[in-house]
C-alpha cells in the first residue's frame, strides 16, 4: 500500500547546490501550487542523488501549505503490486478511482516501468486523468524518460509535456555542505580540513558520501586522537587523489588569485558556480514562463470542453510541445468557437430542432456548421399565407363597402405608405376575413414575398406552442421575415396579455421596417377596453374603416354566384327573393340559400322561388334524410342546440381546402 | 527584436550594458566571459581604441542550450560610454530587451552618471521606448574603492534609482555582483514572456 512520507525528507533538510538547484526550484514551485506549474514533473538522477528526498519534500511542503490536500507517495513497485492485488480482488475500478482523486501523486522509481505494458497503460490513463482535473503528478526515475527501455511513446510525450529535469552529482561545495550538515545532525565534530578532504574525493553519490561520513564518525568514536585530513581521505575510500590535481580541475581561473584574499580553489569553484547558478535560474524562469502557456492552453481546454466544444486542436497543441505560437492558436480557437456559437444561435432561431445540435460543437468543422445554418436559412418555416381562394376582384362593391375596398386597393398598389395599419371593423359574417385574405393575396402578388395572414386565435395558439418549445425567438423571426402582416379578429387578443405584448413589439418592428399591416375586428376599437391602450391606440392611428352589413344588392349577387357555383344555373328570381330576406351578413345569406338547396335536394327537385318561400317563410319542411355521401356542406340545424343562426357554421370548407390548411 | 520565437523555438534576449565612460561595462562582460564554459560562449567581439576605451561596442553571445525545448541565447552588449559616441549607443540600444545601467560609484562621477542616465532615457524615447516599460536594473560599480571616494548603494539609489528598480552593488573587476546583476536583468526580461508583450 501507499508508503508514508519520511519525516526527515523535507526541503529544509536538503542541501541545495548547483547540481540540484533547478530540480529544487521546480519541486518547490510544484509544492506551492500543485497542478498548475509543471505537470507532470519528472525528476531523474542516478541513485543516491536525492530524488526520493526531493519527492517526499514536495509532499511535506504541499501539505504544510494546504493540510487538506490529499497526497500519495508510492514507489512504482508498490503501485504495481497494489494494482495487481486490486485487480485480483475485482476492485480494479475502485483502485483507479482512488488514485484519480489524489491531489498530489508522487511516484518513485518509474524506471521499473520497463517492459510493463499494462502498467504503462495504467499510468498513462492515470496521468491523463490527473492532468485533466489539474491534479499534480511527480515522478522520479534513474534515467530520462526516453531512456527507459520499451516505454510507451505516449508516456514519453506526456512526461516531456511537463517538465523533465535532472539532478547531477553534487559539486565539491555541496558535498562539503552535506557532510557538515550530516555531521552536525549526528553531533559529531571533526578537525579542520577533515570534511573538506572527504568532500574533495570524487564521490558523487550522496549515499556513498554519507557512508564515508559514517566511517569517520565510527572511527573517531573509537580513536583517542582527532582524525587528520589524510586519514579521513583514506578512511573514506579515497586513493591518492592529490590536492593539487583536484584543485586544478576545479579551478579554471587559478591565475586570478593574485589580488584576492580567498584561496584560489574556492574562488574558482565559485566562478564555475556563478555561471551554473545563472543558468539554473534562467532555466527555471524560462521553464516557468513557457509553462505558463501550457497552463493557459490546459485552462482553455477545460473551459471549452466544459462548454461542450471539441478541443482536439488545443490538445494537439499540448502534444506538439508548442511548435507554433500558442497564443495565436488559442485566439483562433476562441474566434472559431464564437463563430460556432453565432451560427448555432442563428440556426436554432430559424429551425428550433437544430438547438443543441452537436454539429455546432466542433471548431474543426465550421464549414459543416455553416452548411447546416445555410440550409436552415433556405428552409426557414414561412409564416401562414392568405388563403388563395379569395381575391379582391371577386368582391362585389357597393356603397357600403366602397371605402373599405378602395382602401384595400390603395394598399395593394402602394403598401405601407398610405394606410398603415388598415383596420377593418364590422360585424361577424360581413366579409372581413374574405376581404383580409383577398388583400393578403394582393399584397403577396405585389410584393412577391411571403405575407403573413392569420387569425388572432391562431396567432395566440402559435405563441403558446412556441413558449412550450422554448422557441419564441424563432417564432418571432417568422413574422419579422414577413413582407406584410394581416391579422383577422384582432379583438380576440383581449385579455391575452402575452399575445398583446408580442403583438405590440411586432407591430413596432413592422412599422419601423416599413411593412404593411391589416387588422380586422368584430368589435369597434373604442369598445376593446381589455386590449392594452398602447396597442389599441396604435391600431387607431391607422385607417379604421367600417364594413357594414351587405345591402340587398350585394346579397342578391352573392346568391346568384352561389347558385351558379352549386347548381350550375342562374335563377335571378330566386336570387332576388333570397337576397331580399332581412339578414345581416353574407354568411346568413349563404345559410338561407343552403336551406333552400337542401330542401330541393331532399325532394329531388330544382330550387325555385316557391320552394324557397315554403322553406324560408312557410312551415318548416320535414328534416330531409341526409344522403351524407353526396354532401360537402350543410347546415348545423337547430336540433344541434345552437340558438343564434349567426353562430352557426354554415359553410364547411371542402376537403381540398382543409388539406391545404393542415399542410400549412 | 522578438524575444520568443515559437516557430523556431528560440528565445533570444538582448541585454545592453549602459552607463558613463569607464564605469565598468566592458569589465562586466569580460568577467562573464571568463566564467562561461567555452562551449557556451561565442567569440567576444570588442572594438576598443588604443587606450582601451570601447570604440564601437562589445558583444558577447551566450548559448544557454535548450531550456524547456527552446534554444536560449543571450546577447550581451555594451555601449561606448563617452558622450561623443551617441550615434553608436543609439544603434546598440535598438531592440534591447533589457538594460543594465552600470553607474560609477565614485562621488566625483556623480554628474556623469546622471548625464548618462538622461541620455539613456532620451535615446530610448527616440526609439519610441518608454524606459518605464523596459526591464532595467542598476549596478553600482567600484564599491570596493575606499569609502570616502564612493557613494554607498543607498546614496546611489537616491541619486539615480527613482523608480526603485532592482539595484546591485558590484566590484566588476573581481566579479562581485556581476552575475547577480545579470540574473536580475535576465529574470525581468524573461518574465515579460508571461505578459506576452514581447511574444513574436
Amino acid at each position: 500500500m501507499t508508503a508514508t512520507l519520511n519525516p526527515l525528507y523535507r526541503f529544509d533538510t536538503l542541501v541545495v547546490g548547483a547540481a540540484n538547484r533547478l530540480a529544487f526550484t521546480a519541486a518547490k514551485a510544484v509544492a506551492e501550487s500543485p497542478g498548475t506549474v509543471y505537470n507532470p514533473l519528472f525528476i531523474y538522477a542516478r541513485p543516491g542523488l536525492g530524488k526520493t528526498h526531493l519527492l517526499m519534500g514536495i509532499g511535506h511542503a504541499a501539505r504544510a501549505i494546504n493540510p487538506r490536500l490529499s497526497v500519495e507517495y508510492l514507489t512504482l513497485d508498490e503501485f504495481v503490486e497494489s494494482f495487481h492485488a486490486a485487480v485480483a480482488a475485482g476492485q480494479g475500478e475502485a483502485y483507479r478511482r482512488r488514485f484519480s482523486d489524489v491531489d498530489l501523486l508522487l511516484v518513485d522509481d518509474v524506471q521499473f516501468l520497463t517492459h510493463r505494458r499494462e502498467m504503462q497503460a495504467e499510468l498513462l490513463r492515470l496521468s491523463d486523468a490527473l492532468q485533466t482535473t489539474n491534479r499534480q503528478i511527480v515522478l522520479t526515475s534513474d534515467r530520462p524518460p526516453a531512456e527507459i527501455e520499451a516505454l510507451d511513446e505516449r508516456l514519453i510525450r506526456r512526461f516531456a509535456g511537463g517538465l523533465v529535469i535532472d539532478i547531477s552529482a553534487p559539486d565539491y561545495e555541496t558535498r562539503v555542505a552535506i557532510l557538515r550538515r550530516k555531521a552536525e545532525e549526528r553531533r559529531a565534530s571533526f578537525g579542520e580540513g577533515v570534511l573538506e578532504a572527504v568532500g574533495s574525493l570524487v564521490i558523487d553519490n550522496v549515499r556513498e558520501l554519507l557512508g564515508a561520513l559514517n566511517r569517520l564518525v565510527a572511527f573517531q568514536a573509537v580513536s583517542d586522537t582527532p582524525l587528520k585530513p589524510a586519514q579521513a581521505r583514506a578512511l573514506a575510500g579515497g586513493t591518492d587523489t592529490s590536492d593539487k590535481s583536484e584543485k586544478t580541475e576545479r579551478s579554471p581561473f587559478p591565475t586570478k588569485k593574485a589580488d584576492k584574499t580567498e584561496p584560489a580553489s574556492k574562488e574558482g569553484a565559485e566562478g564555475v558556480d556563478e555561471f551554473g547558478d545563472f543558468l539554473s535560474e534562467v532555466s527555471a524562469t524560462v521553464a516557468q514562463q513557457v509553462d505558463s502557456w501550457r497552463t493557459k492552453v490546459a485552462a482553455a481546454i477545460l473551459r471549452w470542453e466544459g462548454e461542450g466544444f471539441s478541443t482536439t486542436r488545443l490538445e494537439a497543441l499540448l502534444q506538439q510541445e508548442m511548435t507554433t505560437d500558442p497564443e495565436q492558436v488559442l485566439h483562433q480557437f476562441e474566434s472559431d468557437v464564437r463563430r460556432l456559437q453565432a451560427l448555432h444561435a442563428e440556426a436554432s432561431t430559424l429551425a428550433p430542432s437544430l438547438a443543441g445540435s452537436s454539429a455546432f460543437r466542433d471548431p474543426e468543422d465550421i464549414s459543416g456548421a455553416e452548411a447546416i445554418t445555410q440550409r436552415a436559412r433556405q428552409g426557414a418555416h414561412p409564416p401562414p399565407a392568405p388563403l388563395p381562394i379569395w381575391r379582391l376582384d371577386d368582391l362585389f362593391e357597393s356603397a357600403g363597402n366602397r371605402m373599405a375596398l378602395q382602401a384595400a386597393r390603395a394598399i395593394v398598389t402602394d403598401p405601407a405608405t398610405r394606410y398603415n395599419p388598415l383596420v377593418i371593423v364590422g360585424a361577424s359574417g360581413v366579409g372581413k376575413t374574405h376581404l383580409l385574405h383577398a388583400l393578403g393575396n394582393g399584397l403577396a402578388a405585389r410584393l412577391k414575398a411571403p405575407v403573413a395572414c392569420l387569425s388572432a386565435h391562431e396567432f395566440t395558439g402559435e405563441l403558446i406552442e412556441a413558449i412550450d418549445r422554448h422557441a419564441v425567438p424563432a417564432w418571432r423571426a417568422r413574422y419579422h421575415s414577413a413582407a406584410a402582416f394581416l391579422l383577422d379578429d384582432v379583438h380576440l387578443v383581449a385579455e391575452k396579455d402575452r399575445t398583446q405584448d408580442e403583438l405590440f413589439v411586432l407591430f413596432n418592428y413592422l412599422v419601423e421596417s416599413g411593412r404593411q399591416m391589416v387588422f380586422t375586428s368584430a368589435v369597434p376599437l373604442a369598445e376593446m377596453t381589455t386590449v392594452e391602450g398602447r396597442l389599441r391606440t396604435r391600431l387607431e392611428g391607422g385607417l379604421v374603416v367600417d364594413l357594414p352589413p351587405p345591402e340587398r344588392e350585394i346579397r342578391q349577387q352573392v346568391v346568384e354566384r352561389s347558385l351558379q357555383a352549386k347548381v350550375g344555373t342562374s335563377d335571378p328570381e330566386l336570387a332576388s327573393y333570397v337576397g331580399s330576406r332581412p339578414v345581416e351578413s353574407v354568411r346568413a345569406v349563404h345559410g338561407l340559400l343552403q336551406r333552400v338547396l337542401n330542401a330541393a335536394e331532399a325532394q329531388g327537385a330544382t330550387p325555385t322561388v316557391a320552394l324557397a318561400r315554403e322553406v324560408l317563410e312557410g312551415s318548416q319542411p320535414k328534416p330531409p334524410r341526409r344522403p351524407a355521401s353526396s354532401r360537402s356542406s350543410g347546415v348545423v340545424g337547430a336540433a344541434g342546440g345552437t340558438k343564434s343562426r349567426e353562430k352557426m357554421v354554415w359553410d364547411w370548407p371542402d376537403i381540398g381546402d382543409r388539406i391545404v390548411e393542415e399542410w400549412r | 527584436m522578438s524575444l520568443v520565437n515559437f516557430t523556431a523555438r528560440e528565445i533570444t534576449c538582448k541585454i545592453v550594458y549602459y552607463g558613463p565612460g569607464r564605469s565598468g561595462k566592458t569589465t562586466n562582460l569580460q568577467y562573464v566571459y571568463g566564467r562561461v564554459p567555452e562551449s557556451r560562449r561565442g567569440r567576444m567581439v570588442s572594438l576598443a581604441t588604443q587606450t582601451d576605451r570601447t570604440l564601437f561596442f562589445d558583444f558577447l553571445p551566450l548559448e544557454l542550450g535548450s531550456i524547456s525545448g527552446f534554444t536560449t541565447k543571450f546577447q550581451l552588449y555594451t555601449v561606448p560610454g563617452q558622450s561623443y559616441y551617441n550615434a553608436t549607443r543609439k544603434l546598440v540600444l535598438q531592440g534591447a530587451d533589457g538594460v543594465v545601467f552600470v553607474a560609477d560609484s565614485q562621488a566625483r562621477r556623480f554628474d556623469d552618471n546622471l548625464e548618462s542616465l538622461q541620455n539613456l532615457q532620451d535615446n530610448l524615447l527616440a526609439q519610441g521606448v518608454d524606459i518605464r516599460q523596459l526591464p532595467v536594473v542598476f549596478q553600482y560599480n567600484k564599491q570596493d574603492l575606499p569609502r570616502d571616494l564612493i557613494l554607498t548603494q543607498e546614496e546611489m539609489d537616491d541619486a539615480l534609482n527613482f523608480r526603485s528598480v532592482q539595484s546591485f552593488s558590484a566590484d566588476a573587476l573581481h566579479g562581485a555582483g556581476v552575475f547577480e546583476t545579470l540574473k536580475g536583468v535576465s529574470e525581468l526580461v524573461l518574465k515579460r514572456l508571461a505578459a506576452g508583450s514581447a511574444v513574436a
